[in-house]
């Protein structure tokens, strides 16, 4: 068992990921809503340790050093988007992408 | 629960915890991507010193080199390319003097970091909290053998994951005017 309750950990985890969460929903700048998907990732980062801290096994590193790997791509590819998107309309407003619309 | 009957180690945790917490409401936040960018910083590196603390010392050293090294490079790198045209950090330098921009962009992320840093001396020379630390650490030695033993089917689709990424970032970020002038020229050519 580890010294810091898994409740704790998961509290901070989850406060992490709801702030990340309504920063994503509530930015309109693109680069905005990528700083705070990793703050998303990283909360989930949080959950995985904590747990696997808890139970004294080593699965939720892997699982963490999976999630690495996974934002290190997501924030290549995101950024090399938003290149395109700021050589296309000029701007970084998510808004402006509306050509879809019905 | 009160204060008193937390243990140090807590106490430490929920303490950069809290830093975490205030340094992400400061990036969802802020205006200014720079400032957020440096606010991001001090998140990820509150969340390596819980990582620590959590006793996890592998993913606390991978959270700093990968996240706050490579990653953020890569936001700054971005920043650049995006020229701050249509941010606030020239008007904030045309309006006010040079040396109250200055601070105000470093203050805040540099007390975080002033108080992050208290955090891990105390961590680091506190014999209770080390000795607490020892008991259920996780070392890298057993990460790696699960890691290339039940997980390897993941590390190897991981290893796809970021070739994919590497070949789609090149391809969205790059620059497509080159083709332009052989175009022209072959338009001139036939014009010819």
């Amino acid at each position: 068992m580890s010294a810091i309750p898994l409740s704790n950990i998961l509290i901070l985890a989850s406060i992490l990921f709801i702030i990340g969460f309504v920063g994503v929903i509530v930015r309109k700048n693109a680069l905005f809503i990528l700083m705070s998907l990793e703050v998303m990732l990283n909360a989930v980062g949080i959950a995985f340790i904590g747990a696997g801290s808890a139970w004294q096994q080593a699965d939720g590193q892997v699982m963490f050093i999976l999630i690495l790997t996974l934002a290190a791509s997501e924030v290549a590819l995101g950024l090399a988007l938003l290149i395109q998107m700021q050589r296309r309309i000029k701007s970084l407003d998510i808004d402006l992408l509306n050509e879809l619309k019905g | 629960m009160s204060l008193a009957t937390l243990s140090p180690l807590e106490l430490m945790f929920y303490f950069s915890g809290l830093l975490a917490i205030v340094a992400s409401l400061k990036v969802v936040t802020r205006k200014n991507t720079v400032h957020a960018l440096l606010y991001l910083v001090m998140s990820l590196l509150a969340v390596a010193v819980c990582f620590y603390l959590m006793g996890a010392p592998f993913a606390a050293g991978l959270e700093v080199i990968v996240y706050a090294g490579a990653i953020l490079v890569l936001f700054v790198f971005a920043i650049m390319m995006f020229g701050l045209s249509q941010d606030e950090t020239l008007l904030e330098q045309r309006s006010q003097g040079k040396k109250t921009l200055g601070l105000s962009l470093w203050f805040g992320p540099s007390l975080l970091a002033a108080l992050l840093l208290g955090v891990l001396i105390f961590a680091i020379n506190s014999a209770d909290i080390q000795q607490k630390l020892t008991v259920h650490v996780i070392d890298a030695k057993q990460v790696g053998i699960l890691l290339y033993g039940p997980y390897l089917l993941a590390v190897e689709i991981s290893s796809f994951l970021l070739l994919a990424g590497l070949i789609a970032a090149y391809h969205f970020a790059k620059n497509d005017d080159y083709r332009k002038p052989v175009h022209q020229h072959d338009q001139q050519g036939d014009t010819q």
